[in-house]
């Protein structure tokens, strides 16, 4: 739980205090409450809309914060898991699978993390191996065999950093993907739902439709990372959270992603029914937008779309 | 004072420039003291124990393309400062003034033994060859230039990864450049990457491990993730040779580990069983006609 929800929880308690002690002694306060309430509101939200980007940061790693599983027990509740890549094994931390979105057969692709310790344990943390990349990119062809549009949630801090992954390929198996992606001849639509770290991230999250969820952060290098690397100081990681434009709407002005999706005050895991709902009717709008455009034409104004980044700045 | 006693002289040696004129430098894997001279005309290889020092991409053109037939494309593009990061200036004027570079990849057209084809070699010592805006857009423009004519394209690998100080511009480059790449292999032309030290991070994951071949130098850094930062997830020492080019042969990610002095008649070798022009039916009719 973030400093800030714990302050306003324990000042909501107190109110509540007071209201019985009123009720008990007979005193009326209830104008004088309401108003404190209300305030309590406006503060929270002013907070909220300010928080500075390593606290997103935070946000984006809370333990009760939805995960993929979450949004697709929501959204498509006709969701049939497949698994496997056909060459290793099956990657627990990546999930993907077959629903329908509005009557549309969908492929659903998604990392996959813990909600408590034991559960981040069984899914490494949402971290991938090379085996979940090369399941994705299986599922992905499959779906561009049936017509089917791709909607991905992205959420991992990383490609797994291990001696297993390396072994078998990290490198080859985002870049195959990230190749794949920019060629497949159906609509993809990624939804940045939590951390979105680096290349272990933009393997899921080549699209044509690239929405964040506002909490949610896209980075090139974690902000400890980069504080330890640049500024030979991890303490330093806020000011490299900040440093490194990561924030949904920081990418949103440097117009590298569609939309910022915004979540309930708080953080998305206050209203997570909400959230989904929010999720799904984004995901049908841009859906149907997508499924207009001729195959060929999608895939070249996806190229188009990424040959374009940065030219801002040459 | 004591008059028996002679006053001994010393002869000050110009130490200095006698090093100024003989340079040396040290195998960083044998620890062998090497002249500088010998080193260059062993093309970098260290001549006691194979070490292939790091080259720059100069050092490389002269090494590969023949004499003379190198023309760089977009020499001008320079890297501006997107995301106003703190520091990111100054250390691109030192990398600029240090290797005398714009950037950390020089793109171009070349030919290789009378081959032509469309090159990038990246040069770690701009920046640990990190990938930017800029390197990233080379790149593409070079795979552009090579898809309109028809050309083979080279890249040599070596950098670090993304550049962290243009942050998400620098990652979706990796996009870019994939996305160029299936254009271009769908167009039925050769890509070749060859891997050099280091060769790591978003380059590891992007065009890197796309060629239709894969070279790799003799004991390069290959990999992901740097094996500082694996030994720290893992809690343990990495054994010796772990995500080196030979480790990453055995393993199947690379067709072949070319020794320096083999990389040019290879390139060509391969240039060559790849005849340009229409790659349909061509060989087939060519054969049965004969």
């Amino acid at each position: 739980m973030l400093v800030h929800e714990r302050n306003f929880t324990e000042l909501r308690k107190r109110i509540e205090e007071l209201e019985v002690f009123c009720r008990e002694r007979n005193i009326n306060l209830s104008s004088e409450i309401k108003l404190l309430c209300e305030r309590v509101k406006m503060l929270e939200e002013e907070i909220y809309q300010n928080l500075g980007a390593f606290e997103r940061v935070h946000l984006a790693r809370l333990l009760e914060r939805p995960g993929a599983m979450d949004y697709i027990q929501a959204i498509f509740p006709d969701f049939l898991e497949l698994h496997g890549d056909r060459a290793y094994g099956d990657d627990p931390s990546i999930v993907g699978g077959l629903a329908t979105l509005e009557g549309i057969p969908v492929t659903v692709i998604g990392n996959r993390r813990g909600s408590d310790t034991k559960e981040n344990m069984k899914y490494n943390f949402g971290m991938a191996h090379p085996e979940g990349y090369r399941k994705a990119r299986r599922l992905m062809q499959q779906a561009e065999k049936f017509g089917r549009p791709v909607i991905t949630f992205v959420d991992t801090p990383g490609a797994y950093p291990g001696t297993g992954a390396e072994e078998r390929g990290q490198g080859e198996a985002i870049a195959q993907n990230l190749l794949v992606m920019s060629g497949l001849k159906v609509p993809i639509i990624a939804v940045l739902i939590g951390q979105g770290g680096s290349g272990g991230a933009l393997a899921l999250a080549v699209a044509d439709r690239l929405l964040m969820l506002e909490n949610a952060f896209f980075s090139v290098i974690s902000p400890e990372g980069c504080a330890s690397i640049l500024f030979k100081d991890p303490g330093r990681a806020a000011e490299a959270a900040e440093a490194l434009k990561l924030t949904a709407r920081d990418l949103y002005e440097l117009n590298l992603i569609d939309e910022v999706i915004p979540e309930p005050v708080g953080g998305a895991h206050r209203d997570k029914p909400g959230t989904a709902e929010k999720i799904k009717e984004r995901l049908v709008y841009h859906l149907k937008e997508l499924l207009q455009k001729h195959p060929e034409e999608l895939v070249s104004s996806r190229v188009a779309r990424y040959r374009k980044v940065g030219w801002d700045y040459l | 004072m004591f008059p028996g006693l002679k006053k001994t002289k010393y002869i000050e040696l110009d130490t200095q420039s006698y090093f100024h004129e003989h340079p040396f430098e040290k195998c960083p894997s044998c620890k062998e003291i090497l002249v500088q001279k010998q080193l260059r005309d062993n093309l970098k290889v260290c001549p006691h124990c194979e070490y292939h020092f790091r080259l720059t991409a100069a050092e490389r053109l002269t090494q590969v393309v023949d004499e003379g037939t190198f023309e760089e494309w977009d020499a001008e593009l320079t890297s501006s400062d997107p995301l106003s990061f703190p520091g990111y200036m100054e250390k691109l004027k030192k990398a600029r003034e240090s290797t005398g570079l714009k950037e950390a990849v020089v793109t171009g057209y070349g030919e290789i033994d009378g081959e032509p084809a469309a090159l990038a070699v990246m040069d770690s010592h701009f920046m640990m060859g990190s990938m930017g805006i800029v390197v990233g857009e080379k790149i593409a423009r070079a795979i552009e230039k090579a898809l309109d004519q028809g050309l083979p394209f080279i890249a040599f690998c070596a950098s670090g990864g993304a550049r962290m100080q243009e942050g998400m511009l620098s990652l979706l480059q990796m996009a870019k450049v994939s996305a160029l790449l299936n254009k271009f292999s769908q167009a039925r032309l050769l890509y070749i990457s060859v891997l050099t030290d280091p060769t790591t991070g978003g380059v590891t994951a992007s065009f890197a491990s796309l060629g239709d071949i894969i070279l790799a130098e003799p004991g390069a850094l290959i990999c992901f993730t740097g094996p500082r930062v694996i030994e720290q997830t893992i809690g343990q020492k990495l054994p010796d040779g772990f995500q080196r080019a030979e480790f990453m042969l055995a393993k199947g990610f690379i067709d072949l580990i070319v020794h320096r002095k083999s990389m040019k008649a290879t390139l060509a070798k391969l240039l060559r069983l790849h005849p340009r022009g229409d790659r349909s039916a061509r060989s087939r009719t060519e054969f049965h006609g004969a």
